[in-house]
């Protein structure tokens, strides 16, 4: 489902030229569980924004679905996001000032899904996700494994079929964090592609492929 | 994104910054009800000139001696000589014109006027028993300079309101002496009490026949001639007739003004009506100031969320999407700011119209639309830069908060 092509990115800082991906082939099935780990600098998070079509790559391919996304226009992209592409991110992003269930129904409000069916569909997620007395709170009310909960039901609110996960548990304590980590596996059971950024081997090896990256490129997968 | 819920989004982002949401609605509101409140004072004193005008009298011609000339000097200014005077015989020769209606002459002047131990300064306007009808003047009691011989000096008066208070308090005063000048009067009416009209005051002044006046002053020339034509549509053939029948009696010499009221009118009509564009452009500039305040508010907002900027863009949001939400956040805080703004103005004018009664002060429609359009336009042209400025976001660096 997800190909990745000779793909390369590099930033210029300041005159010089740093290459933060060399050459990546990869390539990422329906229902696979992926984790990347690496020291920090050695482009996990590049090749993850990459994947969510957050950046482009400077060369190689990028197909998702077959199709080649990287030829598409930001807003071409935009909707590849909206539809397929779901984001778990380390320090959650939930909106401050929007309730549990307002921040879970973001996505399908911005997708333009007519307000009976997003009702229908945040009720079902804050159910699945034991949100359901939490609904009304505002983050600022809500515990670090609640924000992370409500942070997954947004991600997969629009049903993706890929879920990014950027160091998820690396705000929450073990507990919470390995709850957190069970409720993103269990997604993969549903064809979803879960790829996990972490750095944290415990939580890492619990995927089925493991990717090791250092200096830009991937140097051993299992 | 649906209409309603861009709406709703960019309403929630309002209400999470309540006291910045507040402040920029009351910056709008101010430059809103600015507008509305001085364009109401233009115009109240728009309508209170052309009020007071009609109050005067409807299809007036005035006759004013002496002509301002712009050809040529007149070989009687080398002389030393003054214009000619309007004559009573002048006044009478208007009524042939059949534009005419009726005519009333006017002389005017100070004197002492005494009653026993009292006495005070007063303007003596001399005039005839047209005058009630010609200048919509009201009688209080008695009755007002007799109608007859223009040239009759009877030695009669009417009395203003307050002159008659001064001199008899709550007496009538009809038929009693009072004393003007060197001459004894008979005090035959009393005016009704009716106040400053075009910065005269009615209530305090002396009317007596015009020859009277005449010999009080030792004057046989008029300070202006009131004709009435017959009709709205008679006005310039009446004007036409009076300069001819003058012209003829002053040896073909054009030395006499004639104007209709309606001329009058129209110049101050034009002059106020500019006034109160400009004022109200004055007070437009307000909500520029509010505009650019929006600007500034919005490009704060930009940068203090650029976080929530960057998780859109990460669930799906284009770019025109993000600039729709800033615009929509522009137009709901000068929307608002307007509405109140109206609402403030509105009171503005109500609570002038209570502390002034006289001047008749209403907001124009095209003053409230304009200020409507003007804070609805500042409020989307000054969100332009901030709302591009949100949409060039780089998703990565904006969600990482940099």
């Amino acid at each position: 489902m997800i190909q990745f092509e000779n793909v390369s990115r590099s930033f210029l800082v300041g005159d010089q030229k740093v290459a933060a991906l060399r050459d990546i082939n990869l390539s990422i099935a329906a229902g696979d569980y992926v984790s990347i780990m690496g020291p920090s600098g050695s482009g996990k998070s590049t090749l993850l924004n990459l994947i969510g079509l957050l950046d482009r790559p400077t060369s190689g391919t990028y197909r998702l679905d077959g199709g080649d996304v990287t030829a598409l226009n930001d807003e071409q992209q935009a909707r590849v996001r909206s539809q397929k592409i779901g984001f778990v991110f380390q320090s959650f992003h939930l909106v401050p000032r929007l309730t549990a269930a307002m921040n879970i129904e973001l996505p399908l409000i911005l997708a333009g899904i007519p307000p009976a069916e997003r009702k229908r569909r945040v009720a079902e997620l804050l159910e699945n996700y034991g949100l359901n007395d939490r609904a009304d709170h505002r983050p600022d009310q809500l515990s670090g494994g609640q924000r992370q909960r409500v942070a997954i039901a947004r991600a997969t609110s629009m049903r993706p079929a890929v879920l990014l996960a950027d160091e998820p548990t690396g705000n929450l304590d073990q507990t919470t964090g390995r709850e957190v980590i069970k409720l993103l596996e269990a997604l993969t059971e549903q064809h979803v592609a879960l790829i996990l950024v972490t750095h944290d081997p415990a939580i890492g090896g619990r995927a089925k492929r493991q990717l090791q990256m250092v200096d830009g490129q991937i140097i051993s997968q299992t | 994104m649906r209409f309603i819920d861009l709406l709703d989004f960019a309403s929630t982002s309002l209400r999470g910054s309540r006291s910045r949401t507040l402040l920029m609605i009351l910056a709008m509101s101010i430059g809103v009800a600015a507008v509305v409140v001085l364009t109401a004072l233009g115009e109240g004193a728009r309508r209170y000139v052309v009020n007071q005008f009609s109050s005067l009298g409807t299809n007036l011609v005035l006759v004013f001696p002496g002509r301002t000339e712009t050809a040529g000097i007149n070989p009687g200014m080398l002389l030393g000589q003054i214009p000619r005077e309007l004559s009573l015989d002048d006044a009478e020769a208007l009524l042939k014109s059949p534009a005419v209606k009726r005519i009333a002459p006017l002389t005017i002047g100070t004197s002492e006027i005494s009653r026993a131990a009292l006495n005070r300064e007063v303007v003596v306007l001399g005039s005839t028993s047209e005058l009630l009808t010609v200048r919509h003047m009201s009688l209080g009691q008695g009755q007002f300079l007799p109608a007859g011989d223009i040239h009759s000096s009877a030695s009669v008066c009417v009395l203003g309101n307050k002159i008659k208070h001064e001199l008899f308090g709550n007496e009538s005063g009809i038929g009693a002496w009072v004393r003007l000048g060197d001459r004894r009067f008979r005090v035959i009416g009393v005016m009704a009490r009716q106040g400053e009209s075009m910065g005269f005051n009615t209530d305090e002044i002396v009317i007596v026949p015009v020859s009277s006046a005449h010999l009080l002053f030792n004057t046989s020339g008029l300070f202006r001639i009131l004709v009435e034509a017959k009709s709205r549509d008679a006005l310039e053939p009446a004007k036409r007739a009076a300069e001819k029948i003058l012209m003829e009696r002053h040896n073909n010499e054009r030395d006499v003004t004639v104007v209709t009221q309606d001329a009058v009118l129209k110049t101050f009509d034009r002059i106020l009506r500019a006034l109160t564009l400009a004022v109200g452009g004055i007070a437009a500039i307000s909500l520029a100031v509010a505009g650019v305040l929006i600007m500034n508010v919005m490009l704060i907002a930009v940068s203090q969320r650029v976080k929530e900027i960057g998780l859109l863009k990460a669930l799906g949001a284009p770019a025109a999407e993000i600039r729709k939400l800033f615009f929509a956040e522009a137009i709901l805080l000068s929307g608002i700011g307007s509405v109140a703004g109206l609402i403030l103005g509105e009171i503005g004018v109500l609570a002038i119209g209570k502390l002034y009664p006289s001047l008749p002060v209403v907001a124009p429609w095209w003053a409230v639309l304009a200020a409507l359009l003007t804070s609805l336009v500042t409020g989307v042209l000054f969100s332009v830069w901030p709302a591009r400025r949100a949409a060039r976001l780089d998703p990565v660096t904006a969600l990482a908060g940099r």
